[in-house]
C-alpha cells in the first residue's frame, strides 16, 4: 500500500528492539514512589496535599497550575513522607513529594464512568481529560485539554493517531497495541467525538505487521484508517506523519492544528479511553526497559514516581556496567548519570548502552559532505548552520532557518566528522528566541 | 529470584551527551580509505605503463603531502589530524596529475603549495575553498610549463611524445592553417580501445579508464561520492562536445575522443566531488558538475590549453558559495517565497 | 633604467597631486576629536554603550556622553579628557571581574563524563554540565573567548581564573558564564570567597574540597560588617572588606587573595581544545 507519501530525507538506524516480543508486565508495589510536580508543558502543578496526609491511589496531589498546565495523581496509597526536590531527567533538582506505600493499594473514589460516551457530551468528555491529567504520552507531555481544544478560527478535520513508534528499542506501543486494542480504539473515537471528526488516520510502521494486523481488524465498522508506513527514522515525527498520511504540510513555526490536523499518540489513547471508561487518572504508563547490558529487557506498567533504579532491578540487573543510560529513544533521548531519576508521565523508555555500542562525539571540522543536508526531514542545512553556530553567528543561524529544527537526530547520526549538531542547534535556538525576547522587550520599553 | 544476585550498574563513569546517542559509523577515515581504495587500480595501471618513474612520483607526492601537513600542524600548534588520510589522498591525487618523469624537487614543491597553501593556511580539513591537489598542479602548471608537458608514451621504450590531447592540438593547428584533412586523418589512426585501456601519453592516473571507472562507480556504490557529479559532468561535457563535432567535424574531435583522453574522467570521479570545496546541497552539486562540464568544454573546444580539467573544477570551486546560498532551500513547510535573501 | 626614471617621476607626480587634493578638497576634521581619538583605548569593547571607541569620543564631544564610562581607561587619560573638553573629572573606582569559584579538577568531582561541544553555554544543555555542584565553573572556556582583552585564562585543571592586571572591567563575560559565576567588585579589595554554592556545607564539602562550608570561622574572626553570611555562604562586604591576613582561618581557602599565578604560555585558542 504505497498511496502515503515519502518526506525528504531520513535515516536508517538499526531497529533493536529487544523487547518487541515480551509481553507488558505489571511492576510490583514499591516502597516508596518518588512523584515529581512537573511531568507537563507549562507550569507547574500546585501541591494540594502536606506532608504526613495519607493518600489514596489515583487521589488528586497536585491541581493544575494554570490553563496550560496538568493534575498530578497518586501513583498507590500511603503517607507523603517527604515534600522535597528529586533529580530530574535534565540533570536538575525538580520539586517532588515521596510517598511511602502502606502495602494497601487502596483505590480512591473513581472519576465518574461515562460507560455510553459516544452519545456523551464533547465538553464533558473533554473535562475529563482535565481532571484525570492526561498528557501527551509520546514523549512531549503537552496537556491533553488543551491540545483538543484549539481555538474556534483553527477547524480540526483529520485525527491522526501515532501508533509509529519510529524510534529504535522502543517497543511499548507495539506491545500496547498488540494487548490493548479494544481500548486503544475507544480512546480515539472519543478523542474523535471530542473534535467532531471523521477522518481519522492510524499511522504504524510496517515492521510492526502484527500490530497492524490486528488493529487493522479491530478497527473494523469504525472510520479509523489503519495505514502501515514506510520504516524510516523519522517517520512517527508529527510534521512528517501528517505529509506522510495527508501531504499537507505543516507550516513553518505554526502547529499542525493550522492544517486542520490534531495528533495523538497512541497510548494517550489508551490513557483515555481508561480516563473515561473507567474513571482511572493518569498515574501509570508502559515503559520499555532495554539494552544489551540488561538481562532481560522487558515492558511494563510502571507507576509514576518508580526510579529507575527499580526499573532496572525488574529486568534483572546488568551484565556488564553501561557506558550511558538514556531516558527516552536513542536518537532523541535524554542521557543522565544516575538511576535515582522517577519515571514520568511522558517516559517511553529507559535504554542501557553498552561501551562498544556508544560512539563518543569527535567534534571535528566540517567536511562539507552534505549527508547531514540530504538526511533532514525538515530540508534544512545542518552542516552550515552548524559552522555559524560554532562561530556564534546567530543571526546568520537565524536566517537560514535554525528554528525549524526539530532536533531529531538525523544529522548527527550521519556525520563522519562526529560534530554533536543537534547540541549546535539547540544552543542557537536558545539564544535566537532569547534575543527575540530581549529584543521585544527593549522595543515594549522605549514605545 | 531472590537467590540471584541483581547486578545494579555502576554510575559514576557514565557518558552524558545530547541526543543523538545512536551513530552511523561514518567517519572522514572511511571516506578517504575507500576512496584511496577506489584510486588504487588506476595508480597500478600508471606504474605498470609508466614504469618505475611514475612509481617514485607518486611515492614522493604522498609521503611529502603527509609530512608537509604533520609539520604544518606542529608549527600552527593545532592538533594532528593526519591520521585522517586526507593528506594522503591528496598528494595521491596530485601524484596522479603529474607527468610520470617530474623531478623529485618538483614534487615536493606541488606538495608544499597543495597543502600548505592549498589546504594548512585555511585551517585544515574542511575549511579550504579549492581543491589542495588542483592548487598544486596549477601551480606547477604554471611555474614549469616546460617540465609539466613532458609526457612519455608507454610502451617497450618508454619515449617522450606528446598525448592524444596535444596531438589534436596539433591536428587542429593544421586545419586552421588550410589542411582540412589533417583532424580526420589524425582521428583515423587513433584507438579508442587503447584509449579506454590507458595506452596513451597522459599524467600517472588519468589514462587508464577502464580503472578508474571501476574505482568510480565502488564509490557510488557505497554511497562515499554523489553520483550527481561525475553523472552530470559527463553528460555536459558530451552533449557540448557533441554538438560541436555535429556542427563542424573537420574541426572538431568526436564526444567519445574528449571522454576517454585527458583528466575528465578523473576529474568527474575524484576531483570535482571532493566535498569540502563542491556544494553541500544536491541540487548545488549538480549546478557545480554542468558548469565545471561546460568550462572544461569550451577549454578543450577553444581555449589555448589542450587540457582544461584542473581550471574548470577551480574555478568552480571558487563560485561554490555562491552556489550554496542559492540552492539552500526553505524548510519544510515554509511559504513559497525566497528562503534566504542573498 | 629609463623604466625606473619613469615609474619614479609618476609616483612623485600622483603623491603630490593627492597632498594638493586633500589640502584643498579635503574633508574639515575637528582638532578636538582627534585629539581625543588618539586618547582612546581603541578596544571598540562596547562597555561604555558605544558602537566603538570612536562613537564615544565623538558623543563627548557632543556633550552627550560623559567621560569616565570606559573602564579601559587609566585615571591620568580621564583627567586629560576632562581638561581638554573643559569639565571636571568624576572619581570612580576600578572594577575587575571575579569568578566566583574554586572548583577544578582536582578539588571538585564530576558525575560523569561530558561529551560535546567545548562551551560552558552548550554544556548547560547536557545534565547541566555533569558537574556534581550544579553552581560550579565548568572551565570550557566560553568566558576566556568572550574577553576581549585576554584577561581570562582557563586552567590546566579547568578552572576559569580572570587576571586582574589585564582585566578591564568591561563586563562581557559576566554575561556569557552561564553560571552567572562572574561579578565586578572592585579591584581594592584584598580576598574574595571564591564559592558561589547556597548549599549546605555538608553538601557543598562532598562536591568540592575547595567550597565556603559555611562554618562562620571569617565571619568571627573579621571586624564588624566586614564579611556576613548570605545562608550558607559567606561574602565580602565590598563597602569595607576585610584585611588580606583573614584569609588565614579559612579552612577550606575558599576565602583567599586574587592574584592567580602568571598567565601559561599553552593557552593558544582560549580552550577550544581543552
Amino acid at each position: 500500500m504505497s498511496e502515503f507519501f515519502r518526506f525528504y530525507g531520513g535515516v536508517h538506524p538499526k531497529q533493536e528492539k529487544l523487547a518487541s516480543k515480551v509481553a507488558i508486565a505489571s511492576a510490583p508495589l514499591l516502597e516508596r514512589y518518588t512523584v515529581p510536580l512537573q511531568m507537563h508543558i507549562g507550569a507547574p502543578a500546585k501541591l494540594v496535599v502536606q506532608k504526613d496526609s495519607k493518600v489514596l491511589r489515583g487521589q488528586l496531589l497536585a491541581e493544575a497550575g494554570g490553563f496550560v498546565s496538568a493534575r498530578i495523581h497518586s501513583p498507590t496509597s500511603g503517607i507523603i513522607k517527604e515534600v522535597t526536590t528529586c533529580l530530574g531527567v535534565t540533570g536538575t533538582q525538580w520539586p517532588a513529594v515521596i510517598i511511602e506505600s502502606d502495602g494497601e493499594d487502596a483505590p480512591a473514589d473513581p472519576l465518574t464512568p461515562i460507560p455510553d460516551w459516544q452519545e456523551a457530551d464533547p465538553t464533558v468528555l473533554l473535562k475529563r481529560i482535565g481532571e484525570a491529567g492526561i498528557v501527551g504520552m509520546g514523549g512531549a507531555s503537552f496537556p491533553t485539554q488543551v491540545k483538543l481544544s484549539p481555538p474556534p478560527d483553527k477547524p480540526i478535520d483529520t485525527l491522526v493517531i501515532n501508533g509509529v513508534e519510529c524510534e529504535p528499542c522502543l517497543t511499548a506501543d507495539h506491545r500496547l497495541m498488540l494487548e490493548n486494542p479494544e481500548q486503544i480504539i475507544k480512546g480515539i473515537l472519543i478523542v474523535a467525538r471530542i473534535l467532531g471528526v471523521k477522518n481519522i488516520f492510524l499511522g504504524i510502521e510496517k515492521n510492526k505487521p502484527d500490530a497492524v494486523e490486528l488493529m487493522s481488524e479491530k478497527a473494523k465498522g469504525t472510520p479509523i484508517q489503519v495505514c502501515p508506513l514506510e520504516v524510516r527514522y523519522p517517520q512517527g515525527a508529527e510534521k512528517q506523519l501528517i505529509y506522510a498520511l495527508t501531504k499537507r504540510k505543516v507550516p513553518s513555526g505554526g502547529l499542525p492544528m493550522a492544517i486542520g490536523c490534531v495528533v495523538q499518540n497512541i497510548a494517550s489513547a489508551c490513557a483515555i479511553a481508561d480516563a473515561v471508561i473507567d474513571g482511572t487518572p493518569l498515574y501509570e504508563r508502559v515503559t520499555t526497559v532495554t539494552g544489551t547490558p540488561l538481562i532481560a529487557p522487558g515492558n511494563w506498567h510502571f507507576r509514576v514516581g518508580t526510579l529507575y533504579e527499580d526499573a532496572v532491578r525488574l529486568a534483572g540487573g546488568v551484565n556488564e556496567d553501561p557506558a550511558k543510560i538514556i531516558s527516552g529513544g536513542p536518537m532523541m533521548g535524554l542521557s543522565v548519570y544516575s538511576l535515582q531519576i522517577p519515571i514520568t508521565k511522558n517516559c517511553s523508555g529507559i535504554l542501557l548502552l553498552s561501551p562498544s555500542e556508544v560512539n563518543q562525539y569527535q567534534s571535528k571540522s566540517c567536511i562539507r559532505c552534505g549527508r547531514c543536508n540530504d538526511t533532514c526531514p525538515m530540508q534544512l542545512m545542518p552542516g552550515i548552520l552548524s559552522i555559524q553556530i560554532e562561530n556564534e553567528r546567530f543571526e546568520l543561524a537565524e536566517t537560514w532557518h535554525v528554528l525549524d529544527c526539530m532536533e531529531c537526530g538525523c544529522c548527527s547520526y550521519v556525520c563522519p566528522a562526529g560534530r554533536p549538531l543537534v547540541q549546535h542547534m539547540r544552543r542557537a535556538k536558545t539564544e535566537v528566541i532569547a534575543r527575540r525576547q530581549a529584543t521585544a522587550a527593549a522595543v515594549k520599553k522605549n514605545s | 529470584m531472590s537467590e540471584i544476585e541483581i547486578r545494579l550498574p555502576k554510575t559514576d563513569r557514565l557518558i552524558v551527551s545530547s541526543s543523538p546517542h545512536f551513530h552511523s559509523r561514518n567517519s572522514v577515515f572511511r571516506i578517504m580509505l575507500w576512496v584511496i581504495v577506489a584510486l588504487l587500480p588506476s595508480c597500478i595501471a600508471g606504474v605498470y605503463y609508466f614504469g618505475l618513474p611514475a612509481f617514485q612520483t607518486l611515492a614522493v607526492c604522498t609521503i611529502s603531502c603527509v609530512s608537509i601537513e604533520a609539520l604544518c600542524s606542529a608549527l600552527m600548534k593545532r592538533p594532528l589530524e593526519v591520521q585522517d588520510c586526507s593528506a594522503l589522498l591528496t598528494g595521491l591525487l596530485l601524484g596522479m596529475n603529474l607527468p610520470p618523469a617530474t623531478p623529485i624537487w618538483i614534487c615536493l614543491v606541488g606538495s608544499l603549495i597543495a597543502i600548505g597553501i592549498g589546504k594548512m593556511i585555511y585551517g585544515g580539513i574542511g575549511c579550504n575553498p579549492f581543491n589542495p591537489a588542483l592548487v598544486g598542479r596549477a601551480a606547477l602548471l604554471i611555474s614549469f610549463p616546460q617540465v609539466m608537458n613532458t609526457w612519455v608514451i608507454p610502451g617497450m621504450n618508454a619515449v617522450s611524445g606528446a598525448t592524444p590531447l596535444q596531438q589534436l592540438s596539433q591536428a587542429r593547428t593544421a586545419v586552421l592553417e588550410g589542411n582540412s584533412c589533417a583532424l580526420p586523418e589524425f582521428l583515423d589512426q587513433v584507438s579508442y580501445g587503447d584509449y579506454f585501456l590507458g595506452r596513451m601519453g597522459g599524467s600517472i592516473g588519468e589514462t587508464c579508464t577502464l580503472c578508474l571507472l571501476l574505482g568510480g562507480i565502488l564509490l557510488i556504490a557505497l554511497r562515499i561520492i554523489r553520483w550527481q557529479v561525475p553523472f552530470f559532468l559527463l553528460l555536459t561535457v558530451t552533449l557540448f562536445t557533441g554538438t560541436a563535432w555535429l556542427l563542424n567535424p573537420t574541426l572538431y574531435a568526436p564526444p567519445q575522443f574528449h571522454l576517454l583522453t585527458g583528466g575528465v574522467i578523473l576529474g568527474a570521479f575524484f576531483m570535482a566531488s571532493d566535498p569540502v570545496t563542491s556544494p553541500l546541497s544536491r541540487t548545488g552539486a549538480i549546478f557545480f558538475a554542468i558548469g565545471c562540464g561546460i568550462i572544461i568544454s569550451v577549454i578543450r573546444l577553444w581555449g589555448n590549453y589542450p587540457e582544461g580539467v584542473t581550471f574548470a573544477i577551480l574555478i568552480m570551486n571558487a563560485l561554490t558559495p555562491l552556489l550554496d546560498r542559492a540552492t539552500a532551500g526553505k524548510p519544510f513547510g515554509a511559504p513559497k517565497k525566497k528562503g534566504i535573501k542573498l | 633604467m629609463q623604466a625606473l626614471l619613469i615609474l619614479l617621476g609618476t609616483g612623485l607626480l600622483i603623491g603630490l597631486a593627492i597632498g594638493l587634493v586633500v589640502k584643498f578638497f579635503g574633508a574639515e576634521s575637528d582638532p578636538l576629536l582627534d585629539a581625543i581619538n588618539e586618547l582612546m583605548p581603541g578596544a571598540n569593547c562596547g562597555a561604555c554603550g558605544f558602537p566603538g571607541c570612536g562613537s564615544y569620543a565623538a558623543a563627548m564631544v557632543k556633550q552627550t556622553a560623559k567621560p569616565g564610562a570606559c573602564p579601559s581607561m587609566s585615571e591620568e587619560t580621564i583627567q586629560k579628557i576632562c581638561r581638554l573638553l573643559g569639565v571636571s573629572e568624576e572619581k570612580r573606582e576600578r572594577k575587575v571581574a571575579v569568578v566566583f569559584c574554586s572548583g577544578d579538577d582536582e578539588k571538585a568531582t564530576r558525575r560523569a563524563f561530558y561529551n560535546g561541544v567545548n562551551n560552558c553555554r552548550d554544556a548547560m544543555q547536557v545534565a547541566a554540565g555533569a558537574k556534581t555542584c550544579t553552581y560550579g565553573c565548568l572551565g570550557l572556556g566560553a568566558c576566556a573567548r568572550a574577553c576581549p582583552f585576554g584577561a581570562i585564562e582557563i586552567t590546566p585543571k579547568h578552572l576559569a581564573v580572570v587576571h586582574p592586571d589585564l582585566c578591564q572591567a568591561c563586563g562581557k563575560c559576566v554575561q556569557t558564564c552561564p553560571k552567572k559565576l562572574i561579578r565586578l567588585v572592585p579591584a581594592s579589595a584584598p580576598i574574595h570567597v571564591f564559592c558561589s554554592s547556597p548549599d549546605k556545607g555538608a553538601l557543598k564539602r562532598s562536591a568540592c574540597k575547595g567550597a565556603c562550608i559555611g562554618c562562620r570561622k571569617c565571619v568571627n574572626n573579621a571586624g564588624e560588617n566586614q564579611m556576613r553570611m548570605n545562608g550558607f555562604l559567606a561574602v565580602v562586604n565590598y563597602g569595607d572588606p576585610p584585611p588580606a591576613e583573614l584569609a588565614k582561618v579559612c579552612p577550606t581557602g575558599a576565602l583567599r587573595s586574587n592574584i592567580p599565578q602568571p598567565k601559561s604560555a599553552t593557552l593558544s585558542d582560549g580552550g577550544k581544545n581543552v
